[in-house]
């Protein structure tokens, strides 16, 4: 880094990318050239800084400087000001929301003052296509010692030491997991790295690996000599190019500097790793399910006994773990179990990377030691809820977590407080709602993405989750009974105590924890066929109130079906039996003479 | 053996390790429900996909149920089956499986003898809770088997046969979600797919989602026209089955009784399969011995091993699969379609009636005979030698619809000439017997010495493959034995890679060969029926004052009267067939 004056730091992650954070780069060139600053500043794409809400974002370093939304535009202001004066460009630093100042280094900003980066720590550092830069920040380093200390058992009793769990969403050790597919003997032992990242609005693992492929390659490496297995595989959607492109460019330079293939580091081990593509079925995040898909069958999942530990792909020993466990790995290796198990809860050690989402004001994907708070996540990390209005709930887990709600704010979150309140940790989805969400509605919308995503195999999964979402729809079009209601929480019960995987023992857990947790909410639905949210077009009715009306005609004039009636200057009405519920009056009155009902 | 000590239902028990929960319960009086499950311990066909959560039970410690058929017992568990939690949750689930299937059980053709109905009289479910979207697909006709996949419950059992044991692959699971279900390829009609007809998903499915085609009232209509002689054959099979349709035990031989009851439906003559049969070892077994002999004196174009070719479901196999060996089959056409080319050529002529005068039915255990009888190759100006094929099933169907008292019938005989045969024609009813009827008359003719031993017990058995080596009077011959055709394929591949030991193979696409054919009373999973079955064909073979092909009277004058010699001009002619490439057969249509 000596070498250069400055580091301009873009975001190379595909959300920044898809706001033109490439034509930044370009632009950042340009200039550079133009003004012959190119030998003593380097322009560098990284993966990604995590906050995406206020992204394309730009760092300087040495300076820690955090711009945001940046534009192809304000680039050149960015070198004249800040590299060529050394004033910061205000206008683009990051605004806080309670005291209105600009704040120059990230580590101050609200959104990672209280996060940990592990699994991320070189997203948004380093330029993940170049192996040199992860090979300055100790990359491969762990790899080295493993092959050195010749002890593959060592390596294993460290991890189980570490208490690292699965990150996948299960949460099974995976000291043990390794443990297990290293007793087990084959002809030919398989390192499956899962990176069939499923969960709607989930992207950490995408995020790994398009922002630090080297650190998956890595922990790969030393999962295979660990159990003894001299073939990788990962399995990664179709959907995720540039991780793919990343991950290849990786892969050649890995293979190039001699950490994979033959003879690794002189060491005698080899080791190669294949790139396998999921179509994106949901299940197929699912162990047993991914192992079929590759194999060429159809992606549903099996059985457990026999683990994959023990007959996994091509019925061989095959350990399969998921992205973000592999890129806690290498730093465990590097700096000691004990440092990784002093992070975190009694069960559940280091740290969980969460795609925060919804009704926050600052949605990102962050990183943060087990036991934090769900309220430092949604209100110091995510800035609290968007334009003021009311927290109601937070959905973690993805599509089958639990809602969960204020009196769950102050839980430690970790694996087992989650489950002990009716959801999971999942991959670490995590959806804000704020007032306005109706729940059974969303408890509708997370159920007609189970009934897609359902391999169909076992008979509750298939058929019993339509069934929930046909009830749901009926409540929402205020057709609901208590019967249905009784109905909701023996179904869901059912599905979840009789379905062959965790897909379908956890898809009900969206209805069951708004049913326990916003019942209230339900009975308005089924008894007096109203949604408090205002939500559910059926339940919905506008009204006009005359004290307010001053007669625009404003509403008349937007509606689409042409239900409103009255003379200019004259209290308007709506003809309840035509309107169409889509809310344009609503939204066009100056006067708040409109309200839902 | 390890054993383990376990509690089911308060009772303490000890299990060999290993054992699944459904074993152990069933060992100790306790019979779990399962509706997917499925298991012929003796043919080693086994589905337990875990998919149906029927058979789930509690086991304390455990967060959820667990499937009772495929979870193994553990040391120091304690299992309940029937706690409240268990029986609302089956009862639940069959429910839901109920609440996405059609409800027209009385015009279904499983009617009585479908297993979710009776699993629902069992539960006693009485309304359905669920209301909502039943998931619905287009019927597929095909000429012997129909799918009506909407009442497709996902037991995956037709896949396991298709595509584990059979290695077949027309069938296997398709879409996602609450549409998923059993089907071809892209959803295409059977017909276009490689399904051979075997008719073992049939023989599987536990509901009407995979049935034969129906052709009982065509018969029907044909025996009421008077201007049609309508003439019957029935396979060797259907009488040690057929019994099972009207409460015998399996393994009942109704022979006599079937023959009466044909009558009874007024069929003009009442013939048999196994006369045919008998004519087929005539040309096949002369086959064999012709190109043996030309092998042993040095001919280099002679193929060996022959194989047979009176299963028409191995025939489509070998038509998709290894068409380049089309010439290894024997050309002698099945004791159906042999039956048929004498009746419409033979018969007639001693009728003095022409071939459109006469109807021809067959009663097979089989689905694929159906569509045999269809192949355009085995028609004389679009009039096929053999015009209706019934399965056992629809023959007592038949049977019921017209009132006859099958269980007090007396035993009658079937018609001449085409109605008497040998034990050698009757043990073509099982995995083994054409073999050993040929070689029964092979060795005559080879050795032209009297056989000493009739019983060539080292070619029975139910193992999926069987080889023996029979000594033709110091000339070793290689005989090898599979049913299923995954085993069939094993043979096959071993011929194609020129390592076969064989100089003759049989091999029947059911496993058990026709006892257990698609046609065939339903086993519902118990493979002591197929047993049974195959006692009672040895048992009627044993009966037989004749058990040797060559000695079968009616076929020495049929020979003499009519066809000359075996594999002469016109044995040729009406006995012998050729195969087809079928590998363009499959078009995939996207555009349905």
């Amino acid at each position: 880094m000596a070498k250069y004056k400055y580091h301009i730091l873009i975001c190379g992650g595909t959300g920044c990318r898809a706001s033109e954070s490439d034509q930044i780069h370009k632009q950042f060139d340009i200039i550079l050239e133009e003004k012959s600053l190119e030998e003593d500043i380097q322009v560098i794409q990284t993966g990604c800084f995590g906050f995406c809400e206020k992204g394309p974002i730009v760092k300087i370093m040495p300076d820690n400087t955090f711009y945001t939304q940046v534009k192809p535009s304000d680039c050149l202001e960015i070198i004249e000001e800040h590299i060529i004066k050394g004033r910061s460009v205000n206008r683009l630093l990051y605004e806080d929301p309670e005291t209105k100042k600009h704040v120059e280094d990230s580590k101050h900003m609200g959104f990672y003052k209280k996060q940990l980066r592990v699994a991320l720590r070189n997203c948004g550092f380093i330029n993940p296509e170049d192996i040199n830069e992860y090979l300055a920040n100790d990359g491969y380093l762990a790899l080295a010692n493993v092959l050195e200390q010749k002890n593959p058992m060592a390596v294993i009793e460290t991890l189980k030491k570490s208490g690292l769990r699965g990150r996948g969403g299960g949460g099974f050790p995976t000291g043990l997991k390794w443990e297990f597919a290293a007793k087990n003997k084959g002809d030919q032992k398989y390192v499956v790295c899962n990176a069939d990242e499923g969960d709607p609005g989930a992207f950490m693992d995408r995020s790994i690996l398009e922002g630090d492929p080297h650190t998956v390659i890595e922990a790969m490496v030393i999962n295979g000599y660990a159990i003894g297995s001299t073939m990788g595989l990962v399995y990664i959607r179709a959907e995720y190019p540039l991780a793919i492109q990343r991950l290849k460019i990786a892969l050649d330079q890995a293979l190039e500097y001699g950490f994979l293939g033959d003879d690794i580091l002189g060491s005698g081990f080899n080791f190669n790793i294949d790139i396998r593509y999921g179509a994106g079925a949901f299940v197929c995040g699912e162990e047993t399910a991914l192992i079929h898909s590759m194999e060429g069958n159809r992606g549903e999942p099996t059985f457990k006994p026999p683990f994959p530990a023990e007959s996994g792909y091509k019925g061989q020993p095959t350990n399969v773990n998921n992205v973000e466990t592999y890129a806690n790995i290498p730093v465990i290796l590097n700096k000691g179990w004990e440092w990784f198990s002093s992070i975190g809860t009694e069960k559940s050690k280091g740290t969980k990377v969460f795609a925060l989402a919804g009704k926050v004001n600052n949605v990102g994907l962050i990183e943060v030691p087990m036991g934090t708070t769900l309220r430092e996540i949604i209100f110091e990390i995510g800035g609290g809820i968007k334009d003021g209005k009311e927290f109601k709930a937070v959905q973690t887990g993805g599509p089958s977590g639990g809602c969960l709600t204020q009196k769950h704010l102050d839980t430690p979150i970790d694996y087992d407080n989650l489950l002990a309140s009716g959801s999971m940790m999942g991959s670490g989805g995590m959806i804000v709602m704020d007032e306005d969400d109706c729940m059974v509605a969303i408890a509708k919308f997370y159920l007609e993405f189970t009934v897609e995503e359902s391999c169909g195999k076992c008979s509750p999964c298939r058929i019993g989750n339509m069934r929930l979402f046909e009830i749901l729809e009926k409540i929402c079009a205020g057709n609901g009974t208590r019967e249905d209601l009784d109905q909701l929480r023996n179904l869901g019960n059912v599905i979840k105590d009789a379905s062959l995987c965790g897909l379908g023992q956890t898809s009900p857990n969206p209805v069951l924890s708004t049913i326990d947790n916003f019942w209230d909410e339900y009975v308005a639905h089924v008894d007096d066929k109203k949604c408090p949210a205002g939500v559910c077009r059926d339940l919905k009715r506008y009204e006009i109130v005359p004290e307010a009306c001053v007669g625009c005609t404003v509403c008349a004039r937007n509606c689409p079906v042409n239900c409103i009636e009255g003379e200019r200057k004259q209290v308007h009405f709506i003809q309840q039996d035509l309107c169409i519920k889509c809310g344009a009056c609503y939204d066009k009155c100056k006067f708040n003479a409109i309200i839902i009902k | 053996m390890e054993l383990i000590k376990l509690t089911i239902d308060n009772k303490a028990i000890e299990i060999e390790k290993g054992t699944t929960i459904l074993k152990a319960a069933k060992q100790n009086g306790i019979n779990i429900p399962t509706l997917c499950y499925l298991e012929l311990k003796d043919l080693k066909i086994v589905n337990k996909p875990g998919g149906c959560r029927i058979c789930v039970v509690e086991v304390e410690g455990r967060r959820n149920l667990a499937p009772a058929c495929v979870t193994e017992c553990q040391p120091g568990m304690v299992i309940h089956t029937h706690s409240v939690r268990v029986i609302n949750t089956r009862r639940t689930v069959l429910e839901l499986i109920l609440s996405d299937h059609p409800f027209d059980c009385l015009i279904c053709p499983k009617n009585g003898n479908c297993e979710l109905q009776t699993m629902a009289q069992k539960f006693g479910v009485r309304e359905i809770p669920f209301q909502g979207v039943q998931s619905t697909y287009r019927k597929d006709f095909s000429p012997s088997i129909i799918r009506d996949i909407d009442k497709c419950i996902m037991c995956r059992r037709c896949e396991m046969m298709c595509n584990e044991f059979q290695t077949v692959g027309a069938l296997s699971a398709i879409n996602r979600g609450f549409e998923s279900v059993v089907s071809t390829a892209f959803d295409q009609l059977l017909e276009k797919s490689v399904c051979t007809y075997c008719g073992q998903c049939i023989a599987v499915c536990p509901v009407g989602a995979l049935t034969e085609a129906d052709h009982t009232s065509k018969v029907i209509r044909a025996i009421a026209d008077p201007t049609k002689t309508v003439i019957v054959q029935t396979a060797p099979a259907v009488r040690a089955a057929l019994g099972e349709e009207f409460g015998y035990a399996p393994g009942t031989l109704v022979t006599g009784k079937m023959a009466a009851a044909l009558r009874r439906l007024e069929f003009d003559y009442i013939f048999d399969t196994d006369w045919a049969a008998d004519l087929t070892i005539w040309e096949e077994g002369h086959e064999l011995l012709d190109r043996l002999s030309r092998h042993l004196a040095g001919d280099k174009t002679v193929k060996l091993p022959i194989l047979t070719s009176c299963c028409p479901a191995w025939v489509k196999f070998f038509e998709h699969q290894f068409p380049e060996m089309h010439e290894i089959p024997s050309t002698a056409k099945s004791p159906q379609q042999m039956f048929g080319a004498m009746a419409k050529s033979y018969f007639v002529e001693k009728l003095g009636i022409t071939r459109e005068e006469m109807v021809v039915v067959s009663i097979m255990p089989c689905v694929a005979k159906k569509y045999e009888s269809s192949r355009p190759e085995f028609a004389v100006n679009d009039n096929p030698d053999v015009d209706f094929s019934l399965t056992t099933r629809e023959l007592a169907a038949l049977i019921r619809q017209s009132n006859i008292d099958f269980n007090n019938l007396p035993d009658e005989d079937f018609d001449s000439p085409m109605g008497s045969s040998t034990g050698a024609g009757v043990i073509f009813g099982t995995t083994g017997g054409v073999i050993e009827a040929a070689c029964r008359t092979a060795y005559e003719v080879f050795t032209k010495k009297p056989l000493e031993k009739i019983d060539f017990k080292e070619l029975r058995g139910l193992d999926g493959i069987r080889s023996a080596t029979i000594d033709f009077d110091g000339l070793p011959i290689n005989i090898g034995i599979a049913h299923g055709l995954g085993n069939a394929r094993k043979l096959l591949e071993e011929v194609k890679a020129g390592k076969s030991k064989f100089h003759a193979i049989e091999i029947m696409a059911c496993p058990g060969g026709c006892i257990n054919g698609g046609g065939q009373p339903l086993h519902h999973g118990d493979s002591e029926v197929i047993k049974a079955r195959w006692r009672a064909i040895y048992e009627e073979d044993a009966n037989k004052p004749l058990r040797k092909s060559h000695e079968n009277p009616d076929i020495i004058k049929l020979y003499e009267e009519y066809l000359g010699k075996p594999l002469g001009e016109k044995a040729h002619h009406l006995l012998h067939t050729h195969y087809f490439d079928r590998r363009t057969d499959i078009v995939i249509d996207l555009e349905k």
